[in-house]
């Protein structure tokens, strides 16, 4: 195969989850007023964080592998 | 709409990474583009987690998510119907059956296979009749995504700002989601298509779960549901002893043969825009594990796309409640009449000129189902996660548009172009027609978006003929896979008569309650149906039942092919592929049955 899919997609969830973690974080609690008081931006900014996380490191033990 | 559902720029800024995104996908994948075969049919290289997900994300596009959730709104849990009985069973049978002779024939496209099968003519039918279909639909769902955004307001500031009235709205959504879409499959090609469907599936889930989640946790989880809403929403089998005493006003018979066989099979089995994902497979084995793999979480989408409809339906609006408790003096009479007839959160339908409510024979008001989707995203969602969400909903739209494209481009290359223009047309010509193609489909699809903008009625009429052609198919490619001696003009002779077949049976039936017109009975009135769904149901099995009388009587008086000729082609002339070996999870047959059990125990659960 040419390009591991699990980079891209790893990727762009990284970056939606830092960006919603983040965001989650220096967000005072009245925005989340709708959301049930939930902090539904720093939960599954988190979520989004680790699943991009696991992504990415399985697309590159892969590559660790074949080098060897 | 409150000031406060207007968009912060995280939202903007989330919306805006994933169109750089998607378009990097395709510049990326562009170096690896070097003949008809890399553009059109990915070389044949996907692996098949890859072509599974991409095989349920290009049926996934937002008519289909928006459309369920508004179904789940109207019918309850029965609409689970439409992915446990309607396509799971179809999913299982194309990955176990039909996928060795799609993959093993060594066809380009279906109507390639229906040549190699039977003739030119049966192929050309269903080229010419698929290619019209795929940029048709592609343009109206353009249309229905555009319309909607422009409806939920959320996007009108940046307009305002610039001085632009909302209608502007309609027409940069219709121009980014065309030049994003084409961008990138022009560059990437399938692959490039492909690999950004499986992204927009893992979005789609990703902007969705916590909505489901959030409005669960609102209404009391599933006992809440079952609480507050009347038992046939919250039962899917309820009542189809008699169609009267079930709210898709069909009986059981007319549910399984039309819906769970006739309409299934024919989409899940023979349309080349979900098949083409599956021939990109990697090998046999993966070609056969796609379907398969693709229903396991075709089996769970019910709960992430039916789900919100039920849940919108038991709530009832905040500003309802605040009305109530405050008597809301300074309320004007419009406002009043809109909370009085809004259903949970489902707004009534306005006129989209006069801005008047939609009523209908009796005088009622006309609930808007389509707009369950972005009002709970709206509800739940706060900046971020609304950007996210709403990003999922724009991923739908051009995942199921790019699923159109790519088969629109493949079939116009090899089943029109090189099968009927151009005959000994070089490779090179091929990728240069097949990515004008992709222009040029894009192109024609923005010019249908306009024309169903411009006339609206012309959307029904389109569906309706796409309904005619798309009923008899299935009938055509089980005999041409498991009977030999189906002939060429058996196959091409039935099609037209189970077309012609749909065509009659509508025209002289008609729904309880319908005018007569594109509603059906537009010949004459012969029998009413209880309901739109049930006519729909019977059209098919009408319309597939003719096909096949018709195809296996006109097959038994022309000379059939001989059997040198259909090795590969049909089940008792072709080597059963033995895939014994390796772990049961690898092999089709396990792996299917499985997913039957496990739908079963979904359809006893909430029976």
């Amino acid at each position: 195969m040419n390009v591991d899919l699990r980079f891209p997609l790893g990727l762009l969830f990284l970056v939606f989850g830092v960006m919603l973690t983040l965001f989650g974080l220096f967000t005072d609690q009245a925005t989340y007023e709708r959301s049930l008081f939930i902090n539904v931006n720093l939960w599954w900014g988190l979520a989004m964080l680790i699943f991009g996380g696991l992504m990415f490191f399985f697309a590159w033990k892969k590559i660790q592998a074949k080098k060897r | 709409m409150q000031s406060s559902n207007e968009l912060r720029w995280i939202d903007y800024l989330i919306i805006l990474i994933y169109f750089i995104f998607v378009l990097g996908i395709g510049f990326v994948l562009k170096r690896f583009v070097k003949t008809s075969a890399d553009f059109l049919l990915s070389g044949r290289s996907i692996p098949a987690w890859i072509a599974g997900l991409a095989f349920l994300s290009a049926n996934l596009g937002a008519q289909e998510v928006i459309g369920m959730a508004a179904s789940g709104a109207k019918y309850g849990i029965a609409t689970s119907h439409f992915y446990w009985l309607g396509a799971i069973p179809a999913m299982v049978f194309v990955g176990i059956f039909m996928m060795p002779f799609y993959y093993g024939s060594k066809a380009k496209s279906v109507p390639d296979y229906l040549s190699l099968r039977y003739d030119e003519k049966t192929r050309a039918f269903n080229a010419f009749s698929f290619a019209g279909m795929t940029m048709m639909s592609s343009g109206i769902s353009m249309y229905a995504m555009a319309l909607l955004l422009q409806t939920i307001h959320i996007f009108d500031a940046p307009f305002r700002t610039l001085g632009l009235p909302n209608s502007w709205v309609f027409h940069v959504s219709i121009i980014c989601s065309a030049v994003i879409v084409l961008g990138y499959i022009y560059l990437g090609g399938l692959t490039s298509a492909i690999y950004n469907e499986v992204i927009q599936f893992f979005l789609i889930v990703a902007g969705f779960f916590p909505l489901v989640f959030l409005g669960l946790v609102n209404v009391g989880g599933w006992s809440g549901l079952t609480q507050k809403l009347p038992a046939a929403y919250t039962h899917a089998w309820h009542g189809m002893d008699n169609p009267q005493h079930n709210l898709l006003g069909v009986d059981w018979f007319g549910l399984v043969m039309g819906l769970g066989f006739v309409l299934s099979f024919g989409y899940w089995c023979t349309d080349f825009l979900v098949i083409q994902r599956a021939m990109a497979a990697d090998s046999m084995a993966s070609a056969r594990r796609v379907p398969l793999i693709a229903s396991v979480p075709k089996m769970l989408f019910p709960f992430l796309v039916i789900l919100p409809g039920l849940i919108a339906l038991a709530l009832t609006s905040p500003v309802q409640q605040n009305s109530a408790a405050s008597g809301q003096p300074n309320q004007s009479p419009q406002a009043a009449e809109v909370q009085s007839v809004q259903q949970g959160m489902i707004p009534p339908q306005r006129n989209p000129e006069t801005g008047e409510i939609v009523k209908d024979e009796s005088g009622k008001a006309v609930l808007d189902y389509n707009m369950v989707i972005p009002n709970m995203l709206l509800h739940y969602f706060p900046s971020g996660m609304l950007g996210l969400g709403l990003t999922a909903l724009l991923a739908s739209f051009m995942s199921g548009m790019a699923g159109n494209v790519t088969a629109f481009n493949t079939v116009w290359t090899y089943d029109i172009f090189k099968a009927y223009i151009k005959r000994d047309a070089t490779d090179a010509n091929l990728l240069v027609v097949g990515q004008l193609a992709t222009f040029f489909g894009v192109a024609f699809s923005v010019g249908v978006a306009y024309f169903v903008a411009a006339f609206n009625n012309i959307m029904d009429v389109l569906q309706l003929v796409f309904a005619f052609v798309n009923a008899p198919l299935f009938a055509t490619f089980l005999l041409g896979m498991f009977w030999k001696r189906a002939t060429g003009h058996g196959a091409f002779f039935g099609l037209i008569s189970g077309t012609v077949a749909a065509a009659v049976h509508h025209g002289l039936t008609i729904s309880a309650g319908s005018t007569p017109g594109v509603k059906g009975a537009w010949i004459a009135t012969a029998h009413i149906y209880p309901s739109q769904m049930a006519q729909n149901f019977y059209t098919a099995i009408y319309a597939w039942t003719v096909c096949l009388l018709a195809t296996i009587v006109i097959s038994l008086v022309t000379k059939p092919r001989p059997e040198e000729e259909l090795k590969g082609l049909v089940y008792a002339l072709t080597e059963k592929a033995h895939e014994t070996g390796g772990r049961w999870f690898l092999r089709p047959v396990p792996v299917g049955i499985g997913v039957l059990l496990l739908t079963l125990i979904l359809n006893l659960i909430f029976r």
